[in-house]
């Protein structure tokens, strides 16, 4: 098989480990660990592990974090009586619940919430740090905001989600359990209960965004490992004959759609498309139970939720003996 | 002795690998698919259209599960006896035999001993109501009221779709223990309180799901509101407080649904239209049935199962809290749309059809 079309990273360059610019703003300060080098991560990408910056933000972030995943993890334990095969076994059906509903904005007991209003302020401040982290290490770097942007809109969901719907509801109950079915029986509750998300317009934005999200990954990605014979995958200066690989790829589409993005453009588009997910989604949850309550109705009241010709019931289109065989 | 194939094979080298693999794929492949046409999908499936073309309405089925009967009807048939029409003048039960259940003494002595062997055979117990102290014949007592009960007065749920009534059998099944019967089991979580104590947990009244494991004790014992939509687009209020219903109780909701689905073998469809659960002018005939269904249960519960608590021994009480065993839908239904596959069982037995102790025998 050609070298281009494997799953991994065929070529991995090794010499001393690259230790990265000093030149300005102290920026080798604060990098933490001897470097080394791992083939296993050198098929996902680059092989040098190491080292790191970690810094007040980054301390702050991993200590919180870890607080709060232990909260979580001996509340858990705890729901199984200590027992590690029963934590193993009910792994995925235990969580951390928010309090019941009857607390309403209050500081509720320990054990009905109370180390999930702990935990989550936790998380907040973990999250926050981090954030704060790719802010600072990007303008250390003179680069432009955009990781830190992109990731602060996720975190606009998960403030909706958390803090900001929670607070305009009036209760933490509201809030999402931190569990793997849990937060999944959350994600389905909310959506029955509000009267179906799906005629949620927002909802509706989020998902184009997502899906767009897949497809134009898929299309950027399918783009430049195809012309990554010709060097396309390397930076504009290393591609060894201009000409032949971005140019292209444009080409290939221009002619394929008559539109093509530009090297800079598509990468513009992506990142719309990705940060767009959880800005639209979470306006979408902000105004499910504070500005609508059932959003079929909703949908009704704005004429896009057709009634459907046809009878309810399975005695217009069959009968159950003859389904189960017990007639000719 | 191959000397010369060796010789040549070097200076004609040829890829066999490739071609190989491509055969080998492309044949498997032509194999699989001309299986498929010829002796068919093994895991076919039959599905029963229950709503509008376009909402994905339907209950579908594997053709295999269609194809077996329920075994019960086959247990069933060879219980059954068709009555024996009383002329007049025929020894009543009451002054011919002892210790007969209160309501029955009425019968004729041929359709009174024919009852008692069927109930013997149905319940699985041989000597039921021999022993007047037994809390067997106590019990029982209780059940041929509330089988009669069912038959008279819950015709809209039992014969919605034709005549087919409840017998012991119907739960009973030759067990003197019904399967698919319910205890309480909240709190599951005993580290937490409050929502946090009744989910999350593997147990059978979850449906073996993470959701609320009290559906059932707060549905079909405290009588609780099922439904959590509001029925305006806009409604004002704090969840959890003045009817404002919660995320948890749609859980619950959620929970009480799947166990209903899951005791009838049938999905959300059968019923609802799933883009608008709560719209009554979006569901089926069968979610009348099945509200009929909720309010039998809630009843059978609490005049007849729940006071029975009393007369059991410590072994038949539920493992937690010492409460008395309940029914609800599975307890009938055993994973079938109507129990025992429609089954007519009470056209042999007018003895059970009637709370009035006057059996009628017209139809016979």
């Amino acid at each position: 098989m050609a070298e281009y079309q494997n799953i991994f990273t065929q070529v991995q360059v090794r010499g001393a480990p690259e230790m990265g610019m000093d030149n300005a703003n102290n920026m080798a300060e604060e990098r933490l660990g001897q470097p080394g080098f791992s083939k296993l991560i050198g098929w996902i990408g680059n092989a040098q592990l190491g080292p790191v910056y970690l810094g007040w933000t980054g301390m702050i972030s991993i200590a919180t974090g870890i607080l709060c995943l232990n909260i979580i993890g001996l509340n858990m334990l705890a729901q199984v009586n200590w027992s590690i095969p029963e934590f193993l076994r009910q792994g995925f059906w235990l969580a951390l619940e928010p309090p019941s509903p009857e607390y309403g904005l209050k500081i509720p007991p320990l054990q009905d919430g109370g180390w999930y209003i702990i935990a989550s302020f936790f998380l907040l401040v973990s999250v926050c740090t981090w954030w704060l982290r790719t802010y600072l290490l990007a303008e250390q770097h003179k680069m432009g905001k955009h990781v830190a942007w992109a990731f602060a809109s996720a975190i606009w969901l998960f403030l909706v989600l958390g803090l900001f719907r929670p607070i305009l509801m009036g209760s933490w109950s509201e809030a999402v359990p931190y569990g793997i079915f849990p937060h999944l029986d959350w994600t389905t509750a909310f959506s029955i209960r509000y009267g179906n998300l799906y005629y949620n317009p927002f909802h509706c934005l989020s998902i184009v965004f997502l899906y767009g999200s897949c497809l134009l990954f898929a299309m950027h990605g399918a783009t430049i490992l195809a012309v990554s014979r010709f060097g396309g995958d390397r930076e504009l200066e290393q591609i060894v004959d201009r000409g032949t690989a971005s140019e292209r790829a444009a080409l290939f589409w221009r002619w394929t759609m008559g539109f093509n993005a530009t090297m800079e453009g598509i990468h513009r588009w992506a990142w719309w498309f990705a940060v767009l997910t959880p800005i639209t989604g979470g306006i979408g949850i902000l105004l499910t139970g504070t500005v609508v309550d059932n959003w079929f109705i909703w949908a009704q009241e704005h004429n896009f939720a057709p009634m459907y010709d046809g009878s309810y019931g399975y005695e217009s289109y069959g009968s159950y003996e003859a389904f189960i065989g017990q007639e000719e | 002795m191959f000397s010369w194939f060796n010789k040549w094979n070097k200076e004609n080298p040829t890829d066999v690998e490739r071609p190989a693999i491509l055969v080998g794929v492309v044949g498997v492949a032509v194999i699989a698919a001309a299986a498929l046409v010829v002796l068919g999908q093994p895991y076919a499936t039959e599905s029963l259209q229950t709503g509008p073309r376009g909402t994905g309405m339907y209950v579908p089925k594997f053709k295999a599960d269609l194809g077996r009967p329920d075994p019960g009807i086959e247990g069933f048939l060879a219980s059954t006896s068709a009555p024996v029409a009383p002329q007049g003048g025929e020894q009543t039960a009451g002054s011919a035999r002892e210790n007969v259940p209160p309501g029955l003494e009425g019968l004729t002595v041929d359709n009174y001993d024919r009852l008692l062997a069927a109930m013997r055979e149905w319940t699985g117990i041989p000597d039921l109501f021999d022993d007047p102290d037994s809390y067997q014949t106590a019990v029982g007592h209780v059940m041929i009221g509330m089988v009669q009960n069912i038959n008279e007065n819950w015709d809209g749920h039992v014969n919605a779709n034709k005549q087919v009534g409840v017998t012991c059998y119907t739960c009973h099944r030759g067990e003197p223990v019904p399967s698919d019967i319910w205890f309480k089991q909240t709190p599951v979580v005993m580290a937490a309180e409050g929502w946090s104590a009744v989910q999350n947990r593997v147990s059978p009244l979850s449906s073996f799901t993470s959701l609320p494991s009290d559906a059932l004790e707060a549905y079909l014992l405290n009588y609780e509101v099922i439904g959590v939509h509001d029925l305006e687009s806009r409604v004002a209020g704090i969840p959890g407080r003045d009817g404002y219903p919660g995320i948890q109780h749609a859980e619950r909701t959620y929970a009480f649904m799947n166990y209903i689905a899951n005791s009838l073998g049938v999905n959300c469809t059968f019923c609802h239209n799933t883009r608008a659960f709560y719209d009554g002018a979006q569901v089926t005939l069968q979610w009348s049935t099945e509200t009929l269904g909720i309010q039998m249960v809630q009843e059978l519960n609490e005049t007849y199962l729940v006071p029975l608590a009393g007369l059991y021994p410590p072994e038949r009480l539920g493992p937690k809290l010492g409460d008395a065993p309940k029914a609800a839908c599975r307890t009938c239904h055993k994973g079938y749309q109507q129990p025992l596959q429609g089954t007519n069982v009470i056209a042999d037995w007018p003895e059970l059809a009637t709370t009035s102790g006057e059996p009628d025998y017209s139809g016979n």
